[in-house]
């Protein structure tokens, strides 16, 4: 539940998301669920030219089970609030 | 949470799902459940190549398993009809590796 909590809090940023096929989607979180499952908006692929299967998405949902890495805001994060949520989800507060 | 995660916001529009297998399937979002299965109307599959255009192939009516499902994007239909695919050339995506 830590990592739901946590991408609820990003809501609105601007992410990259990179999935398990190496292709790299930009664009504005929408929403997440309980699976980590994505939604973008306003997305665009980072290489475009190698990749042009997206060219008319302009807003997608991202299969949770396919993603890679999430690449975040650098002020995206507060670290010693997640430290202390994770050790309190640690403790099995 | 305001903002739905769910795909009920996609039902009845123009689809563009990329399958873990690299495969791109165009079609109309007839309906979904919790696991991301989908039931897409008028689908046609999306072959990407080098040495010639988009080649599009008739599906019909699918159903595709979600565990099969990488990417569900909302086709900008303006958009998509101004790109030309016949001169659209690239290499086939990569299969998702776990």
């Amino acid at each position: 539940m830590l990592f739901f909590s946590y991408f609820k809090d990003l809501v609105g940023q601007e992410v990259t998301v990179e999935l398990k096929n190496d292709l790299a989607i930009r664009g504005t979180l929408h929403s997440v669920d309980q699976y980590l499952n994505i939604k973008l908006e306003n997305t665009r692929v980072v290489d475009q030219d190698k990749y042009p299967h997206m060219l008319s998405v302009r807003n997608c949902f991202i299969r949770g089970s396919v993603v890679r890495y999430v690449q975040l805001p650098p002020d995206g994060v507060d670290v010693d609030l997640l430290h202390d949520a994770a050790r309190r989800e640690a403790r099995g507060g | 949470m305001a903002a739905t995660t769910g795909l009920e916001s996609l039902v009845d529009q123009m689809i563009s799902v990329i399958t873990n297998d690299g495969r791109n399937i165009v079609g109309v979002l007839k309906g979904f459940d919790q696991a991301t299965n989908i039931i897409l109307d008028e689908s046609h599959e999306r072959v990407f190549s080098t040495k010639e255009g988009v080649q599009q192939l008739v599906l019909g009516l699918y159903i595709i398993r979600g565990d099969n499902i990488g990417v569900i994007g909302e086709l900008d239909e303006e958009l998509d009809a101004s790109l030309d695919f016949s001169k659209l050339r690239a290499h086939p995506l990569k299969p998702v590796v776990h």
